[in-house]
């Protein structure tokens, strides 16, 4: 167990370090920085100025060794946007980002799971069909225009909601349905054809034999085991859910990591957008390598 | 079964037959066809131009909502026909799907044909590039990479392309581990074929299946990505008549005139439904003993 985790660690490490170069390059995608940040109209003394002051007339690896470094101890410099620490400015927005995404999976799991449980009892049965049917049909719909529709019909026609905004718990109903559905469907298809797995296997059919209270099969014998690969691919939805919550806080105005990784992307605010998409890729490999750790604990056949 | 021993079909017949019996697949079918006819023939059928504004018709609400038949599905806030933006939405939409999910589907069968084939080094260098991509959250690298490339359709298009071709490498190096261990690639590899051939006569047809449903589920993605890239202002610009786009650009007027988002959603979903309904009737008519 021990080498297989160190082997994911040892990948993680890699990605890590590659997603690092990635972020750092985004400075150099768009041409020259130092032009980029004198803008229009500046003469060339102002921008040779600005290349030296930002060091940007320093041989490439050297500038992205010391942009690690200083990003290693949390400084990802100053927003030329908004003009406060990067540091400072995620750390604050990321409490909502990260509320979000512990809703919206748990929206996610509170759903998905009975309902897989449901359909894997009766294999094919009408309950079945409509579950893998509402998966499909959640599947097919975007999810800003997703959230769009429950404002109109949550916010404006009924007036139970909030449209936008994280003043109350109210805010983050809404935030939390969009963002979780999408991951609704993954998680109940795992959970179907886990249970549907568990339940035709012998020992499930000894505790039958043993007379075994049919409910008390379902929940100890069955969900238990079924259940393990479900919990891996939450963490790995977890993950995704940081990209997703881009949108999701985005049509909802909620103030979070998401809503700031589009304000800075559209107000070209690299250092904010290099910080953010390091930080968003670290956190799914984190997740990742626990959903790696946690499946290994709990299965001893994958450890191999 | 009795049916099938006395009378034996061949393969491929098989197959057709369970595809005419799969009411998914010819219902999906028959929408995306519609769809993709409605795209070709958009100059033919579009009833005005799609970006010929006009203050004094702007607004008008769809034929149900009291609307006129001049205008059946109503006008925008700038006076644009509905109707006609959405058959010309079409085009953007189905032609952002092609050759985005084209696109990566080279990158992904390359890369997961080679790994799944060749295992040892090649997979583990594999491995670790589908880790790295999918440690990146899409949306956030596609919005970056349009915002400081420009939003163009092309630009739009290619962008996706490089960043969507995760599944069919994590599917296919599956799948082509599967079939290296069948005897007739050792039959193959025996007889003297090149790696080549293998790869392309032996592999490559025994893996189709699975590229084809995952070609209809990538292309079903790339058009929801690009609706959302456009809906946040960094995919295909104005005037372009993207679905996306057409939303992004009602959400302001939501409050009072929802019909505006209402249309280009039920458009968006109804391909991206059927593709998808598509997908899965393929991997049903193409494996059905996989379908649970």
């Amino acid at each position: 167990m021990l080498r297989y985790l160190l082997g994911r660690l040892g990948m993680a490490a890699l990605v890590a370090l590659t997603v690092s170069v990635i972020s750092f390059g985004l400075i150099y995608m768009a041409g020259d920085p130092a032009v980029a940040l004198a803008g229009e109209n500046a003469t060339p003394e102002i921008i040779a100025q600005i290349r030296a002051q930002h060091g940007y007339d320093r041989p490439i690896a050297v500038q992205y060794l010391d942009w690690l470094a200083h990003a290693l101890r949390g400084d990802f410099g100053v927003s030329p946007y908004f003009k406060i620490e990067v540091a400072t400015l995620i750390a604050d927005r990321l409490r909502i980002t990260m509320t979000l995404g512990v809703l919206g999976i748990s929206f996610a799991l509170l759903v998905g799971v009975p309902m897989g449980v449901l359909a894997a009892m009766r294999p094919n049965s009408m309950i079945d069909r409509a579950a893998l049917f509402i998966a499909v049909v959640g599947q097919a719909i975007p999810s800003f225009w997703f959230g769009l529709i429950l404002i109109v019909l949550f916010a404006v026609n009924l007036g139970w909601l909030p449209a936008s905004g994280a003043d109350s718990w109210k805010g983050f109903v809404l935030p939390t349905i969009v963002l979780g559905y999408y991951a609704t469907p993954a998680i109940m298809r795992l959970t179907r054809t886990g249970m549907i797995e568990v339940l035709g296997s012998d020992y499930i059919r000894t505790a039958r034999a043993k007379g075994v209270p049919p409910r008390k099969i379902l929940f100890k014998h069955a969900l238990r085991n079924a259940v393990i690969p479900v919990v891996s691919l939450a963490a790995v939805q977890m993950g995704f859910m940081l990209g997703g919550s881009i949108v999701t806080e985005s049509v909802f105005a909620l103030h979070g990591a998401g809503y700031l990784a589009w304000q800075s992307i559209s107000r070209n605010d690299l250092p904010t957008m290099q910080a953010l998409i390091l930080i968003f890729s670290l956190f799914y490999i984190i997740f990742t390598f626990l959903a790696d750790a946690l499946n290994a604990w709990l299965d001893p056949r994958l450890r191999d | 079964m009795t049916m099938t021993r006395t009378l034996p079909l061949s393969p491929r017949r098989q197959m057709a037959q369970r595809a005419l019996r799969h009411r998914g697949l010819i219902l999906s079918g028959a929408v995306l066809l519609a769809i993709v006819l409605i795209a070709i023939l958009a100059p033919v059928i579009a009833p005005h131009d799609p970006y010929r504004q006009s203050l004094v018709t702007r607004l008008r609400p769809p034929v149900w909502l009291g609307g006129t038949w001049q205008y059946p599905l109503g006008t925008d806030a700038l006076g644009r026909d509905m109707l006609s933006r959405l058959i010309y939405g079409a085009r953007v939409s189905l032609m952002i799907g092609l050759i985005s999910a084209g696109v990566s589907m080279v990158i992904g069968t390359v890369l997961g044909i080679s790994a799944g084939y060749f295992g040892g080094r090649v997979d583990s260098f594999v491995q670790y590039l589908i880790n790295v991509r999918l440690a990146m959250p899409v949306i956030l690298v596609a919005l970056a990479a349009v915002s400081l490339l420009g939003g163009s359709l092309l630009i739009v298009t290619m962008v996706m392309g490089l960043l969507l071709w995760d599944r069919f490498a994590v599917v296919l190096r599956a799948a082509t581990m599967q079939v290296r261990s069948m005897e007739y690639i050792a039959a193959a590899d025996m007889l003297g074929a090149t790696q080549p051939r293998i790869l392309w006569k032996d592999v490559l047809p025994n893996v189709m299946s699975h590229l084809i449903v995952i070609l209809t589920l990538e292309m079903a993605h790339a058009i929801i990505l690009e609706a959302g890239l456009s809906f946040l202002g960094l995919g295909v610009q104005p005037p372009t008549p993207s679905w996306g786009l057409m939303i992004s650009e009602g959400k302001e007027l939501l409050l009072f005139d929802s019909w505006l988002i209402m249309i280009p959603g039920v458009a968006l979903f109804l391909l991206v439904f059927s593709i998808n309904m598509f997908g899965d009737g393929i991997r049903d008519v193409t494996a059905p003993e996989g379908r649970n």
